[in-house]
This record gives C-alpha cells, sequence and structure tokens, in this order.
C-alpha cells in the first residue's frame, strides 16, 4: 500500500508545480493547493501509516498500551492544513481582485511593478 | 584614554543637538576637542620617555576575545599627538576656511568622527578592534571626500577611494583572524614573544601578503595608489588632515606595529623594498607633469609613503629611525603646504601653478609659511627635514646588498620632492604679480597661523632634535626592535657620503626648480598614458563586472514566475537526482509495507484520476469540483490510517475552499490555454521528473528506521502532564500551545487580508 501512496505523492507534486508553471493565475492556485496535498501526504507517511488505531488514550488507561498511529505529523499536517487554507483564501481573493483592477491572470504581464506597461 | 577615544564620537553625534551653535560664529570652538586631546597626550611623554608602556583594558566581546585594549606606547604616542596636533590646527583652519558653509557642523561630525577611529587604530591593541577602527577611518574618509556631494566627480573620487580602502579592509580582517588563530591570541602585545612561531609557520605567507594588501591600499602603494589623487576632491582641511598626515599613514602605522612580530625574514624585506621603491619613484616622476597644485602635492605624498614604506622594507635600526623622523617631517611640511595651498585656493580662486605668481606682495605671513615648508620638505639645514633626509641616504649606504640601486632610487625621489616642494612652496609667491590678483588680501589670523606654527616646529626641532628624540623617536624604536643600540639625532654628521648625497639633492633639486616649467603641455602628454595606468585598467574592471552581474541578474531575474519555479525545480532535481543515483539501491523491504485492500486502491485511484482531471480539463468549474473529489478523497485515506481529526479538518477546509472558488468564479477569467505545447511539454517532463524524483525519496525514507523518541514523549506525557486524551489535540493546544496561537493570528491576518480585499476601492484606477 506505501508503494501506491508514494506514487500518489508523486503524482501530487509533478501536477501541482505543472500547475504553478501555467500562465493563468487560477491554475496557479489549483497548483499550490495540489502541492499543499502532496507535502501533507509525504508528512504522513514519514510517520508510517497504522490502521484503525488512533492516538487517543483509551478511556480505562492514562497512557498507551497498544499500538497507536504516531501523533507527530498528524500535529503537523493539522496545522498545514488550516495554514495553506489561510493561504488558498487570500490568494483567491487577489486573484479575484487582481482580475478585476488589470483585466488578465495572465501572469506573464504581471512582471513588472510600473503602472503604465 | 577610552574617554579620549571616543571624545571624537561623542562629538560627533552630540552635532544633531548642537549643530547650530557648531555652524555659527562660535565654531571656533570645536578646536578646544582636539587641543584637550592635544594636552592629555603631551601629557605622557615624560613617563613614555622612560620607556614605560602603558595599557588600558575594557571588555567589549569577551566571547570573541575582542576587547578594547589599548596600548600607549612610543610608535602610538608619535601617531596621537600627530593625529591631535595637527588635528587642532585643521580644525581651526576649518572654522576660517569654511565659514558660513551650510553643512559645516556636518563636516565638524566628520572630522571628528575621523580623528576619534584614527586615534582608537593607533592605540589599539586588540586586532580586532583595531579592524573597527581601521574600517570607521575609511568610512569616515568617504563622507569627507564626498563632502560637495552635489559634484559628481566628488562622489566618483569618494566611491573609488571607499572601494580600494575598503578592499584592503576586507584583507585586515582576512589577515587578522588567520594572526590571530595562529597566535591563540588578538592582542598584539602577546604576540611579540610569539614571533618567531609566526613567522615559521605554514600560514605565515598569506598572513603577510593580507597585511601588504591592507596597508598598500590604505597608504597608496602602488598599484593602488590611485584613490588618492582623486581623494583631493575633498575640501583641503581634508586633504590635509586625513590624505597627507594621518589616515594614509595608517597602512604605516599597521607596517611598523607589525615589524616585530611578521617583520624578520626575506619576504618582507623584499616586497617592501620594491613596492615602496617602484612607488616612491613612480609618483616622483608624475610630480613633473602636474600643474595642479593639490596634484602635485598627492603625488609627492603618494612618493613619501613609498619612502616610508622603503625604509620599513630596509628594517634596520637605522632605517626605522630615518622612518620615524621622516613620519614627522613629511607631516610637518606636507600639511602645511596643503594648508598654504588652501589659502591660495580661498583668495585666489584657482590652484593652477602656470597661473599663479609674485603672491608674495599680497599674502607676505603665507609667503614665509610656503618657503620655510619648501626648505623643510627639500631637507635644506638646518631645518629638521635635513636630519630626516640625511637619516634615509644613511639607511640606504649602510644596508649592505644593491647599495647603489636603493641609494640612487631615494636620490632621484629626494631631487624630485625637493623640487615639488618648491613648486608648491615658493612658485607662487616669487615673479610678477599679474594684475587679475592685486585685489588679494592677507585672510583672517586663524588661516595663515597655522601652517606657520607647523613650519616654526620643523624649523625648530633641526636646532633640536633631541627634543624629538628623547620624547617620540627613542620611545618608538624601542617598540620596534627587540635589541636597541643609543643613537643620536643631530644636525652635522661630519663630511661623508650622505653629505655629498644631500649636497647634490639641493644642488640638482634647485637646478630643477629652475629648468622645469609646470606646463599644461606636459600634463596632456602624461594623459596619453592614462589607459595603461592601474587606475583605468581597475574601472574596466570595475565595468566588465557591472556588466556581468547585469547580464547574470537579468538571466535569473527576468520577472516571469514560472521561469523561477521552472529554476527551483530543476536544480532541486538535479542536486536529489544526483544524491539519490549516486546511491542508487531500490531494493524494497516488501515486508514491512501494509497488505494492499480494494478500498483503499479504490480511494487512490479515484484520487489519481481526480488529479489527471484537475490538470488537463479544459473546464473551471470541472477542474475546482475535481479538485474537491481529491480533498474528499484525503479525508478517507486519514480516515483510515487512524487519523480522525486530520479528516474533520480536511474535510471542512476543502469544502469551504470549493466554496470560495465557486463563489468568485463566476468573476475570473476563462480558463484559456496561453502556453505554447513546447513549453507544455518541458515543464511536463520537468514536472514528472521531480514527481519521480519525489516517489523514490519517500520509499527511500521509509526504509530508514523511525526514531519514535519525541512520538513516547508526547504519547506518555499527553495524559500525566496535559490531562488529555487525545495526543493529537493536547500537542497542539498544550504542548505547542504558543504555535498554534501564532498560527491563529495567522489566520487573523489572512481574513483580514481577505476582507479588506473584498472592500477595497481603486478608487483613480478603477475610475478608468
Amino acid at each position: 500500500m506505501e508503494i501506491l501512496l508514494a506514487i500518489t505523492t508523486g503524482i501530487l507534486y509533478a501536477a501541482g508545480i505543472y500547475m504553478i508553471l501555467r500562465r493563468s493565475m487560477v491554475k496557479l492556485i489549483l497548483g499550490l493547493i495540489l502541492l499543499g496535498n502532496g507535502v501533507n501526504l509525504l508528512i504522513f507517511l514519514l510517520g508510517r501509516i497504522t490502521k484503525g488505531k488512533p492516538p487517543i488514550i483509551p478511556e480505562e488507561t492514562k497512557v498507551f498500551e497498544d499500538l497507536f498511529a504516531d501523533p507527530v505529523p498528524q500535529a503537523l499536517i493539522l496545522t498545514a492544513i488550516v495554514i495553506s487554507f489561510g493561504l488558498q483564501s487570500f490568494a483567491i481573493i487577489l486573484v479575484k481582485r487582481a482580475y478585476k483592477v488589470l483585466k488578465t491572470d495572465d501572469l506573464d504581464q504581471l512582471n513588472t511593478t510600473d503602472e503604465d506597461s | 584614554m577610552l574617554i579620549a577615544v571616543l571624545l571624537g564620537f561623542i562629538f560627533a553625534i552630540s552635532i544633531l543637538v548642537i549643530g547650530k551653535f557648531v555652524k555659527g560664529k562660535q565654531s571656533w570652538l570645536s578646536t578646544l576637542i582636539p587641543l584637550s586631546l592635544l594636552a592629555y597626550f603631551l601629557s605622557f611623554i615624560p613617563q613614555i620617555s622612560k620607556g614605560e608602556i602603558i595599557q588600558q583594558t575594557y571588555s567589549w566581546i569577551p566571547s570573541f576575545n575582542v576587547e578594547l585594549s589599548f596600548q600607549l606606547d612610543g610608535l602610538s604616542l608619535l601617531f596621537s599627538l600627530m593625529i591631535t596636533g595637527i588635528g587642532t590646527l585643521v580644525f581651526a583652519y576649518t572654522s576660517a576656511y569654511l565659514k558660513g558653509h551650510e553643512f559645516l557642523d556636518r563636516f565638524y561630525a566628520y572630522l571628528s568622527m575621523f580623528m576619534g577611529a584614527m586615534l582608537g587604530l593607533v592605540l589599539s591593541d586588540n586586532l580586532i578592534s583595531m579592524f573597527v577602527f581601521w574600517e570607521l577611518t575609511s568610512i569616515s574618509s568617504f563622507y569627507l571626500i564626498g563632502f560637495n556631494n552635489s559634484s559628481l566627480a566628488s562622489r566618483k573620487s569618494a566611491l573609488t577611494a571607499l572601494g580600494i580602502t575598503g578592499m584592503g579592509g576586507l584583507l585586515f580582517l582576512g589577515g587578522a583572524v588567520l594572526l590571530g588563530e595562529l597566535a591563540g591570541t588578538f592582542q598584539i602585545s602577546e604576540m611579540i614573544g610569539l614571533a618567531d612561531e609566526i613567522t615559521s609557520s605554514s600560514s605565515y605567507v598569506l598572513i603577510a601578503v593580507l597585511f601588504f594588501g591592507a596597508a598598500f591600499s590604505k597608504s597608496a602603494q602602488f598599484p593602488f595608489h590611485f584613490w588618492l589623487p582623486g581623494a583631493m576632491k575633498a575640501p583641503t582641511p581634508v586633504s590635509t588632515y586625513l590624505h597627507s598626515a594621518t589616515m594614509v599613514k595608517a597602512g604605516i602605522f599597521l607596517l611598523l606595529r607589525f615589524t616585530p612580530i611578521l617583520g624578520n625574514t626575506e619576504l618582507w624585506h623584499s616586497t617592501l623594498i620594491i613596492v615602496g621603491g617602484v612607488t616612491m619613484l613612480y609618483a616622483a616622476i608624475h610630480i613633473i607633469f602636474r600643474t595642479d597644485l593639490k596634484g602635485i602635492l598627492a603625488y609627492s605624498t603618494i612618493s613619501a609613503l613609498g619612502i616610508l614604506v622603503f625604509l620599513i622594507g630596509l628594517g634596520t635600526q637605522e632605517a626605522l629611525i630615518a622612518c620615524l623622523v621622516f613620519i614627522i617631517v613629511h607631516a610637518l611640511y606636507k600639511a602645511s603646504l596643503f594648508l598654504i595651498t588652501g589659502i591660495i585656493d580661498h583668495e585666489t580662486g584657482t590652484r593652477d601653478i602656470t597661473q599663479l605668481a609674485g603672491l608674495k606682495k599680497v599674502l607676505m605671513p603665507v609667503a614665509i609659511a610656503g618657503f620655510l615648508a619648501a626648505l623643510i620638505s627639500g631637507g635644506v639645514p638646518p631645518t629638521f627635514g635635513f636630519i630626516g633626509k640625511d637619516l634615509i641616504y644613511e639607511a640606504g649606504l649602510n644596508w649592505g646588498s644593491y647599495t647603489w640601486i636603493l641609494v640612487g632610487g631615494a636620490l632621484l625621489t629626494k631631487i624630485l620632492l625637493y623640487y615639488a616642494g618648491f613648486v608648491a612652496g615658493v612658485k607662487p609667491f616669487v615673479g610678477q604679480l599679474p594684475t587679475k590678483f592685486e585685489n588679494v588680501h592677507l585672510p583672517e589670523k586663524r588661516l595663515w597661523i597655522p601652517p606657520l606654527v607647523l613650519v616654526s616646529l620643523g624649523v625648530v626641532l633641526g636646532f633640536v632634535p633631541h627634543l624629538a628624540e628623547t620624547a617620540l623617536i627613542a620611545p618608538g624604536i624601542e617598540v620596534l626592535m627587540t635589541s636597541t643600540e643609543t643613537f643620536h639625532l643631530k644636525l652635522w654628521h661630519g663630511f661623508n657620503t650622505a653629505l655629498i648625497l644631500s649636497v647634490i639633492t639641493i644642488a640638482v633639486g634647485t637646478l630643477l626648480y629652475f629648468v622645469l616649467i609646470p606646463s599644461h603641455k606636459k600634463e596632456r602628454f602624461i594623459e596619453r598614458f592614462e589607459v595603461i595606468s592601474p587606475k583605468n585598467i581597475v574601472l574596466k574592471i570595475t565595468e566588465g563586472f557591472t556588466v556581468f552581474s547585469t547580464l547574470w541578474t537579468n538571466f535569473f531575474q527576468n520577472g516571469f514566475l514560472r521561469h523561477y519555479v521552472a529554476t527551483i525545480i530543476g536544480f532541486l532535481s538535479l542536486v536529489l537526482g544526483y544524491i539519490i543515483f549516486t546511491n542508487f539501491d531500490l531494493s524494497l523491504d516488501y515486508s514491512s509495507f501494509s497488505d494492499l485492500t480494494v478500498y483503499e486502491v479504490a480511494i487512490v485511484l479515484m484520487m489519481i484520476t481526480a488529479i489527471l482531471f484537475t490538470v488537463f480539463s479544459r473546464s473551471r468549474l470541472a477542474a475546482v469540483a475535481s479538485m474537491g473529489i481529491v480533498g474528499f478523497a484525503f479525508c478517507l485515506l486519514f480516515l483510515f490510517y487512524s487519523a480522525p481529526d486530520l479528516a474533520m479538518t480536511q474535510f471542512s477546509v476543502d469544502t469551504l475552499t470549493v466554496i470560495l472558488f465557486v463563489l468568485v468564479l463566476y468573476r475570473l477569467p476563462k480558463y484559456l490555454k496561453m502556453s505554447k505545447n513546447v513549453l507544455r511539454i518541458e515543464h511536463g517532463v520537468l514536472s514528472i521528473i521531480f514527481g519521480a524524483l519525489m516517489t523514490i525519496l519517500v520509499l527511500k525514507v521509509l526504509q530508514e528506521p523511525v526514531n519514535a523518541e519525541i512520538t513516547d514523549y508526547y504519547a506518555q506525557n499527553a495524559y500525566l502532564l496535559a490531562k488529555g486524551k487525545n495526543v493529537v489535540n493536547v500537542i497542539l493546544v498544550d504542548f505547542r500551545g504558543i504555535d498554534t496561537l501564532i498560527e491563529t493570528c495567522v489566520l487573523i491576518v489572512a481574513a483580514l487580508g481577505v476582507f479588506g480585499l473584498l472592500k477595497l476601492r481603486l478608487k483613480t484606477r478603477d475610475k478608468k
């Protein structure tokens, strides 16, 4: 199963970077989201996958007695998901705004800070 | 002593507050600062002449062995007196020279900053603090050269000077660090005992070369000399103070200071003799072709610095005595010649030697000063200059090998310097006074007293040389040599070769003065050789460097986002690929992997399909929707693999993102295919390579053993310390609670940004 997930990670990276390299700003955002997912999956895999053993200490004990999934990558990914949500929503609104003002979403036309070009 | 060094800086800062006062009629009061310092250092003479060495240490950065430690010995006292003495005269002179200047306060601030830095430099006993002061002198010199900041030439010269001396500063730092590492201490006084170990170590050559570079650039030695004539763009007080009497002698000081430590080798002697010799001759010959008074003085300064380096290179006791005496002599006559030039420039408005004549009628006291300065400069008895010149010849004669080459070079240089002194000090005052200068009148006392003071000191010391000997020269030599013989400075040495050489110098020099008339024709002649001068070569290199940087920057910073991303990813792929394929080992331990199950495979396939659909779809809505599917597939994966919290978060975030996207979607442009096909394929290949590398990387990492230390800590203590049973939650809100708080702040900022963008009305642009 890990091999399949590793390949998925690779596909997510490839797709994300390919989309970032496109000229449209909408595609850029989609690329960012895909790349973010790829990173999350990478971190998740590094903590190894464990089925059906959430890192929650059972009701009756004070410490784990059984196997459990690694909580550290989970905490990291949780943070990452939330932060990337912040980034994505900001980017979406920014693109919308930029398009309204500049009438283009071609990144190649946005490569100068001068107003009149 | 710390106060003495810091006084200059304190005054420079206080200009912010008292600037108006300093600019006004009371500007001469600022002279009190160098004057009080002069008195302070004079008071040490009795102690120092007894051979005492005064040390004071203040802790600065003890963890790096950097201390503000000061050492006052014969050598540093000599320089300190020069700095404060000439400083006093220059401060007084400036108050009249730049009277009513708009930025006089600023000028005084730079000047006193320089004085403080220079004092710090000569008093430092710690290499690192010496370096700091060394750099401060370069920086204040930069400000002073560029003082007329509305003139392009001034700014250019200031930059050139900063570039050259700054480069020297870097070399100094390199040498200082190496030397400090080698000696195990940054205290210069402690290194003297280790001299033999240092000179015999393998890094000695590198250290010596770095110090040479530092000293030669600061003291304008060939081929770094060209910044000094340019530095004459500064107001005359600056040329007097920094670029003839003190700052350019910092390199000389450095060489002298390290003579007992680094000096006893063949490399040291031959390099200094050759570089000093070339510099003194090269600059002396240049003097003939100049018509600007300051240009003449600049080249004669370079030549004099060359003589000093040459003498340090000889390194015998005689040569070092000659060096110390000549430092004093040169400071006395060159500073007064500069001040006199300043007066002429100030009163007549020109420094062109071909136009100036007969000024003694109107500027009598200045003419006297000029004549005396020329005598000292030419080494005519009974001035102090004669003693200096005599010692130089004797040092050359007694060195042993190549005597006649050395003495011949020195003789030629001294003859030309004699000529330079007379051209600058006598020529403007004799002859027929041109009618246009008839209205010239004697300026205020503050301008012409300082040069008179300097030259009378030069004459008086000629009669009583033992004053200088006991107070400065003897204690100075004490520091430079491990063992010294007794010596006496005197005017009359009897009939010997040195005396004959002196006579030749004076005779030929006087002859030259009458035969060689400075003219613009000669100046134009030398300009033809400008193409092959070191200045031009360095300028060409600098230009080439700029062109190269522009090309380089334009190549990498071309303003296309995809170009940047592609570069980064390409480079990353190269590095990653190199590492992966040099240790290529794809034997996977399949037993460590979990089994495939139908529902997992189904979800992963769904995810992959959705990803591909997102990438290749022509419709925006379809792309966004399939992106949502990717997110939900993630939810399920998280759920299977024991991460319920992640599943919930991913679910809500993904839903929100898709909704947000769809909400703004109808305002967004059509989803066009904009790139060319070649570029798409190129990018596709790059992405696939990078993705494949990531896959291999993940598989590799999965083969490594897990370090569960952190995990175990959290798992064991989640309930015991933090009273929570959901470990992920406990980590987020308890163990790493502050991080989560900051994360919340990030979200708030993002939310404010979104809100702002939605509400923003770009008035001017929207109307267009």
